[in-house]
């Protein structure tokens, strides 16, 4: 346990196709939104933490005097780290009620800066020149080996899609709610083979925030406090081609490890998991990297609806990336959805969630943020 | 000449041999003198033991395709579904590339094919390493497509 706990978390007020607000009022309205759910006002924030936006941006435009800050910037489980460092913080005293920040005009691209790489970074040089076109030419590079030497089929990473729309059938702000089929994935558009459209995310606007404070002062908030049990980070490779093993993500292992054992938890001990999914062989990666599933059997394990509703281990329960929203740094919606979990306000809620494992990637396995929150404080 | 559309690489002080070897239809790569490890992409010291004690030296040009997809929607620089891969290099590290002489199809680009490097023109001053399917060796010549 770390001490620090959730007592502000909402999304924007709307989410999918948000055309009338710049990215900057997308954070904004997801602050104020967070604020309210902890009935508290920019005077009572000391810390502020964002990605996507300059934290300087948002405090003035908020109107925060921050006494700490943080402008961690590594794709879209900035967020997981924004938590683990704003837990430091307050455990340390430099700030006592942090707030963190997520907004993007992933759709609508109003008041958005882009992602350039830069013609003489590395992956300028040694990426750029061959052609990848944006994350679903690159996020996807490694699945082929990872077919070869697991075995895995067509069929099994489709089915990873079709169990995510199942339970963003429950979601009513989920942007896709029809259910469908594995035939219906693999006869979706090709993107980039192997992969389908509908194994690609979805691109919406939205935003998301959060508002963490000291456990003990949990009581006087109008929520039910998430405990935040435990937290990992970590950091591989800006370079797709560069990482380690092309079957594996080595900072998913490494935050996830960390975080578990910061959590004193083990895998029994998990009731709910969200593992950010970009594309659809993510959530493969992330329980095989995990430990949930043995390497090479997360395809099957996924295949025979474990972690569909009514599942052993019910995953990305939201719809996730695929069929939720994905603004570009999902993160965010991975977080506010283990605290609905946790909080018991889930709209496809997982009965009996009293611990949640959310695990965030950043980058194209650049980087990966993962936290353990908890109904009680362990 | 490929057309011109595709983005340059532009070289730093760290690289600039590595584009210069592409220039001399060399591939380069680095190896540290003290563990003897073999990287890329370039830079002026060891990733695993932190010596700067580097030299350089030219790679076989042999690879086999660890990976890859095949992008379908359009590319200025390219003709239709074009395949951007991932090879092994003979002496161990990965690089991505792109595959020519050879159909574009998941039929044609079968993983862990034998490849060699191709150079391709580019600007006046790049030439980007590509690879192609290793050819047939000719009776009696050993040299071309030999595996050890």
């Amino acid at each position: 346990m770390t001490g620090v706990v959730v007592v502000g978390a909402a999304e924007t007020t709307e989410l999918g196709k948000i055309p009338h607000l710049s990215q900057q009022q997308l954070h904004a309205d997801a602050a104020l939104n967070a604020m309210a759910d902890a009935g508290l006002t920019a005077k009572d924030i000391d810390g502020i933490a964002t990605a996507g936006e300059r934290p300087t941006d948002l405090a003035y435009y908020l109107g925060i005097t921050p006494t700490w800050v943080d402008g961690t910037s590594v794709g879209g489980c900035s967020f997981m780290l924004h938590v683990r460092h704003a837990v430091a913080a307050i455990a340390s005293g430099q700030c006592t009620t942090v707030l963190i920040t997520h907004g993007e005009s992933g759709r609508s691209g109003v008041g958005r800066s882009g992602y350039p790489r830069a013609p003489a970074s590395l992956a300028g040089q040694f990426e750029v020149p061959f052609g990848p076109m944006g994350p679903p030419t690159m996020f996807t590079l490694p699945v082929l080996r990872y077919m070869k030497d697991y075995g895995m089929t067509h069929e099994q990473l489709a089915m990873v899609a079709v169990v995510q729309r199942e339970w963003a059938s429950m979601n009513p702000r989920a942007s896709f709610q029809d259910e469908i089929s594995v035939a219906d994935v693999l006869n979706s558009k090709m993107i980039a083979y192997p992969f389908h459209l509908l194994e690609c995310c979805l691109v919406t606007d939205g935003g998301g925030a959060l508002i963490l404070t000291k456990a003990d002062r949990a009581a006087d908030f109008p929520q039910p406090p998430v405990h935040i049990l435990g937290t990992g980070e970590s950091v591989e490779t800006p370079m797709i081609s560069q990482m380690d093993d092309l079957t594996s993500s080595r900072a998913f292992k490494v935050a996830g490890s960390f975080a578990m054992h910061d959590a004193g938890i083990t895998h029994a001990d998990v009731d709910h998991l969200m593992v950010y999914d970009a594309f659809a062989h993510l959530p493969i990666y992330g329980l095989e990297d995990l430990g949930f599933c043995k390497k090479g059997e997360a395809a099957d394990f996924i295949w025979e609806q474990n972690t569909a509703p009514g599942g052993s281990l019910p995953m990305n329960t939201n719809g996730g990336g695929l069929s939720y929203m994905h603004s570009g740094m999902y993160g965010m919606y991975a977080l506010q959805e283990s605290v609905r979990q946790i909080r018991g306000n889930a709209p496809a809620q997982v009965k009996d969630a009293n611990v949640s494992l959310c695990l965030g990637v950043g980058g194209m396995f650049g980087a990966s943020g993962c936290i353990v929150f908890g109904k009680e404080s362990k | 000449m490929d057309k011109p559309t595709r983005n340059l690489p532009q070289p730093t002080p760290e690289t600039q041999h590595f584009w210069d070897g592409t220039q001399a239809e060399q591939l380069l790569l680095q190896r540290c003198t003290k563990c003897t490890h073999t990287y890329f992409p370039p830079r002026p010291f060891c990733p695993s033991c932190s010596s700067r004690s580097v030299e350089v030296y030219a790679a076989s040009g042999r690879a086999t395709l660890a990976s890859y997809v095949i992008n379908q929607r359009p590319h200025p620089a390219f003709d239709g579904p074009y395949a951007i891969a991932l090879v092994d290099l003979e002496e161990g590290p990965r690089m991505m590339t792109n595959i020519v002489e050879c159909e574009q199809t998941p039929e044609a680009l079968q993983l862990d094919m034998p490849l060699e490097v191709r150079f391709e023109q580019v600007s006046e001053d790049i030439k980007l390493p590509l690879f192609a399917p290793t050819r047939v060796a000719p009776a009696g010549d050993a040299s071309v497509g030999e595996t050890k």
